[in-house]
């Protein structure tokens, strides 16, 4: 019987760069920027690392293919590395390539680092691609805000809002993600803004505007994972274990089958119930401390509070304006800013998720540190990717939480 | 002349766009001063994703699927001077998009005005089986020339097979006639039309060989010109009153509307006031019609009673207006203003071509697959059924979707796509039979849609390689 990677493997020390328009860096300066913090946190040697593995999506503009950048970039030595793109999910899965490893015994340190150099695009917003030789031919060019604009038509007509009334909700998940982020000397986006300021923003695609779509930003974040043993050995004291680490991946249902209705995703409840029973949590609503969660436009945000099971479906909004995700609601969201102020470069996000959980966990988040349900800081956190678009996508949900919880 | 063919059936596409003559003087006639005069009614203009191609499609999926579908086709003519490709065939791939079996005969016919009549009479003269004609121009006009006021794009397709019960109308009797007379002209590789004087072509040119040939046929016929009772004269109705007057027909229905309302449609304008004339007729009457281009056809046509069934498709054509206000955005979807549409639209769109014709039936025809085992209709044809309770292996036989009724599922206005009409439009599209697809929406204005909307399909340019030179067609989804 599967036993699931609960407490298998922890987090030995992390890193995050600043995110933004870090016009005078490239990819490497990034990755160096993540991973020397990374290195000091976790007490180790460069050469101490094992294996590694690399998420970066948007090469073509970026690194280029392969894991070798980061090999080179970081001087590693000559130890097995591997590049992984999964679309949104690519952090995730640089953290779960590393991960597996270790609890396999194929290593004892190993290293996931996600990075991505958007502003090198010439334009904003995300650089264009290829969806594949016979895909090209016949999907729209849509972009990510008009594919993920679908669901707020869907999901507005599924639960019988207004549009102006789900656009309300909208605008306060923008609101308050940008209140956190004034906590957050490593968010791109840093100023207040007013659920007033989201409704009259630039239209981007109906109904979301400029100020419901999250940022374009450079960044870098990476993990170093061990075991527990090897932790103890270092000399680290509290530890955050992986809990969970689940995917979930459309087999072209939503694209193309009848039974979708547009209105959420189809793979994150599938990615979360597994994570919940991996982690062995029965009641995500009591016992999740926190939640960073794919918000790379406002009404993603919105479904996927109701996809994870944390508000009851057709429900979110109201919980959304009754600031149930807040910095002080029951289950905060976005505590760092999430990818609205982060910005998402795409094979970092799913890192620096986790860099987020991993500080609140170990109560080192400064001046937005949360207390958690107990008081005495939050046991369990989440981490949710979505990769790609509603209509195919790879869901990822992560719970890490300390080792004693 | 013995008859031997009929019309069985036409369609009419007139592109959904109208641009006001006035717009158009507003605009130019500080350098073309008589647009001013000419400044009545409106030319059809085709959005930025149709062209005489696509024109054609639609015309002859307005045939009428029985026709096209019931009696087997043995040959399509696309009739056009403005084709998209030079060296591709372009009927062929009409034909392909309208899912006809490989086997039907296609012929492209072009190089003068005179391309559709003469379509029509080679059709009307096979012995043997249906030939579908299809006549489509979309003939891009200088700013502030005359043609810019008069041209129109449209399309009009027949359905032309052996006599029989329930026609709308016979062949009585038809000649060509050719004379290389220059009205006006436009080399290999050229964007405009030269047109030479008005006067000139009347009084030397039309003056002279349309009442010749018009007294022939009606000799071969003999059919005394009173008899006629429609008359088709694709020129200015002026000068049309004159050439009726010459041929003794001046007491015969003449029809402006398609000119005021569509423009001058180049070899379809024959066919569209055929078209008109099929749906004013009553049985027995008859209709004659003139091609003109470097020469002249005649056909002198005998409405049978179908008429008083007949489509009325020019009539619906007309009528399914919606005005385009902005004459510049006009020049810019024709072509004629270099817009910068920002480094999105620096997109490079070459086509894997070995991928297009493993795909051809996918992407021309709109086919997708219909699960054998659970009876899932999906796009496109796969190997495995999509249907999560299925998932069968080669299970699915092919299933054509243009002709299906959709659903608007999801949508969205996106304004930082690249798009030739900003907004792009686009969302989640449900077939009635089944199956899911995000697609394109076209000739759908901003804040016009609605989830649940009904939709129909209509095939479209998708986009274009500038790099290489291609340009690539998919369908779409429109109002029904």
């Amino acid at each position: 019987m599967k036993s699931g990677i609960k407490d298998k493997v922890v987090i030995a020390g992390m890193g995050c760069s600043r995110f933004g328009e870090r016009w005078d860096c490239g990819p490497d300066d990034l990755m160096v920027e993540a991973f020397n913090e990374a290195l000091l946190d976790a007490c180790i040697e460069r050469d101490q690392i094992e294996a590694a593995w690399l998420g970066v999506f948007f090469d073509e503009q970026n690194t280029g293919k392969s894991s070798l950048p980061m090999s080179i970039a970081l001087r590693l030595p000559n130890i097995p590395t591997t590049r992984v793109e999964n679309l949104c999910a690519t952090g995730t899965e640089a953290l779960r390539g590393a991960v597996y490893a270790v609890a396999a015994g194929a290593c004892e340190i190993a290293l996931a680092m996600g990075v991505e150099k958007l502003k090198d695009t010439g334009f904003g917003g995300l650089p264009e691609r290829t969806k594949g030789t016979f895909e090209d031919l016949y999907l729209p060019t849509s972009t990510a805000p008009g594919a993920f604009a679908q669901l707020a038509s869907a999901y507005a007509e599924r639960y019988g809002y207004s549009m102006k009334d789900l656009k309300r909700a909208m605008a306060h998940i923008s609101v308050k993600s940008h209140e956190n982020a004034t906590r957050n000397a490593k968010a791109h986006l840093r100023n207040r803004i007013t659920e007033q300021q989201v409704l009259e923003s630039m239209p981007i695609s109906y109904p979301l505007n400029v100020l419901d779509c999250c940022g374009v930003s450079d960044g870098a974040a990476c993990a170093i994972v061990t075991t527990p043993e090897v932790a103890r050995r270092l000399g680290l004291r509290d530890v955050v274990a992986v809990k969970a680490l689940q995917l979930a991946a459309s087999n072209g249902v939503e694209m193309g089958h009848q039974s979708w209705d547009g209105s959420h995703t189809l793979t994150t409840p599938l990615a979360a119930k597994r994570a919940y029973a991996e982690a062995g949590i029965q009641n995500p609503r009591e016992q999740i401390d926190l939640i960073e969660v794919h918000d790379c436009f406002s009404i993603t945000e919105l479904v996927l509070m109701e996809d994870l099971g944390l508000s009851d479906m057709g429900r979110s909004p109201h919980d959304v304006l009754d600031g149930r995700y807040d910095r002080d609601g029951a289950i905060p969201c976005q505590i760092d800013g999430g990818l609205k102020c982060f910005g998402h470069p795409i094979g970092a996000t799913g890192l620096r998720m986790a860099y987020e959980i991993y500080l609140q966990l170990l109560g080192r988040a400064g001046e937005r540190q949360l207390r958690g349900r107990s008081g005495n800081g939050p046991a369990f956190g989440l981490t949710h990717n979505l990769g790609g678009i509603p209509n195919r996508n790879i869901a990822s949900v992560s719970i890490l939480g300390l080792l004693a919880a | 002349m013995t008859a031997l063919g009929s019309i069985h059936g036409y369609g009419v596409h007139i592109p959904r766009l109208r641009l006001s003559r006035e717009v158009i003087a507003a605009a130019m006639s500080w350098a073309n001063a008589p647009a001013r005069g000419a400044a009545r009614g409106t030319r059809a203009v085709g959005n930025w994703d149709e062209d005489a191609l696509t024109m054609a499609v639609e015309a002859a999926r307005r045939c009428g699927a029985t026709p096209l579908h019931g009696k087997p086709l043995q040959a399509m003519f696309f009739c056009s001077t403005t084709a998209p490709f030079v060296d591709r065939d372009d009927a062929v791939l009409v034909a392909s998009a309208l899912d006809l079996p490989d086997s039907v005969e296609t012929l492209n016919l072009g190089a003068s005005m005179r391309a559709g009549t003469s379509g029509l009479i080679t059709a009307l003269l096979r012995t043997t089986g249906n030939t579908l004609l299809v006549a489509s121009d979309a003939r891009t006009t200088r700013s502030g020339s005359p043609q810019e006021m008069t041209y129109g794009d449209a399309s009009a397709a027949m359905l032309v097979g052996p006599a029989a019960a329930g026609s709308l109308a016979t062949v009585v009797a038809a000649r060509r006639v050719g004379s290389d007379f220059v009205d006006h002209y436009r080399m290999s590789g050229a964007d405009f039309d030269y047109a030479l004087e008005e006067r000139w072509i009347r009084d030397e040119f039309l003056l002279k060989i349309i009442p010749t040939t018009v007294a022939q046929v009606l000799s071969d016929a003999r059919v005394p010109a009173e008899s006629v009772r429609h008359v088709v004269i694709p020129t200015s109705p002026a000068t049309a009153k004159r050439l009726a007057q010459a041929c003794d027909v001046s007491t015969a229905r003449r029809d402006e509307r398609v000119l005021t309302q569509c423009g001058d449609a180049g070899v379809a304008l024959p066919l569209l006031m055929i078209a008109d004339a099929l749906e004013a007729a009553e049985p027995e009457e008859f209709i004659l019609a003139v091609g003109i281009g470097q020469g002249v056809d005649v056909i002198l046509l005998k409405a049978e009673t179908g008429v008083c069934s007949a489509s009325k498709d020019l009539t619906r054509a007309l009528a399914a207006g919606h005005e385009e206000p902005s004459y510049v955005r006009y020049l810019a979807h024709r072509g004629l203003l270099d817009v910068d549409f920002g480094m999105r639209a620096e997109r490079d769109q070459r086509t894997a071509h070995s991928v297009a014709f493993r795909k051809r039936s996918v992407l021309n025809a709109f086919t997708g697959g219909r699960c054998r085992n659970c009876g899932t209709v999906q796009f496109p044809q796969s190997r495995v059924c999509v249907n999560p309770e299925c998932r069968q292996t080669d299970t699915q036989s092919p299933h054509r979707l243009a002709d299906s009724q959709g659903r608007v599922k999801s949508f969205t206005e996106d304004w930082q796509a690249y798009a030739a009409r900003p907004p792009y439009v686009y969302g989640n599209v449900e077939f009635a039979e089944g199956g899911n697809l995000l697609m394109e929406f076209t000739d759908i204005e901003p804040g016009r849609i609605k989830v649940n909307d009904a939709v129909r399909f209509v095939y479209r340019i998708k986009d274009e390689d500038r790099a290489r030179g291609f340009r690539r067609y998919f369908w779409k989804a429109t109002a029904t």
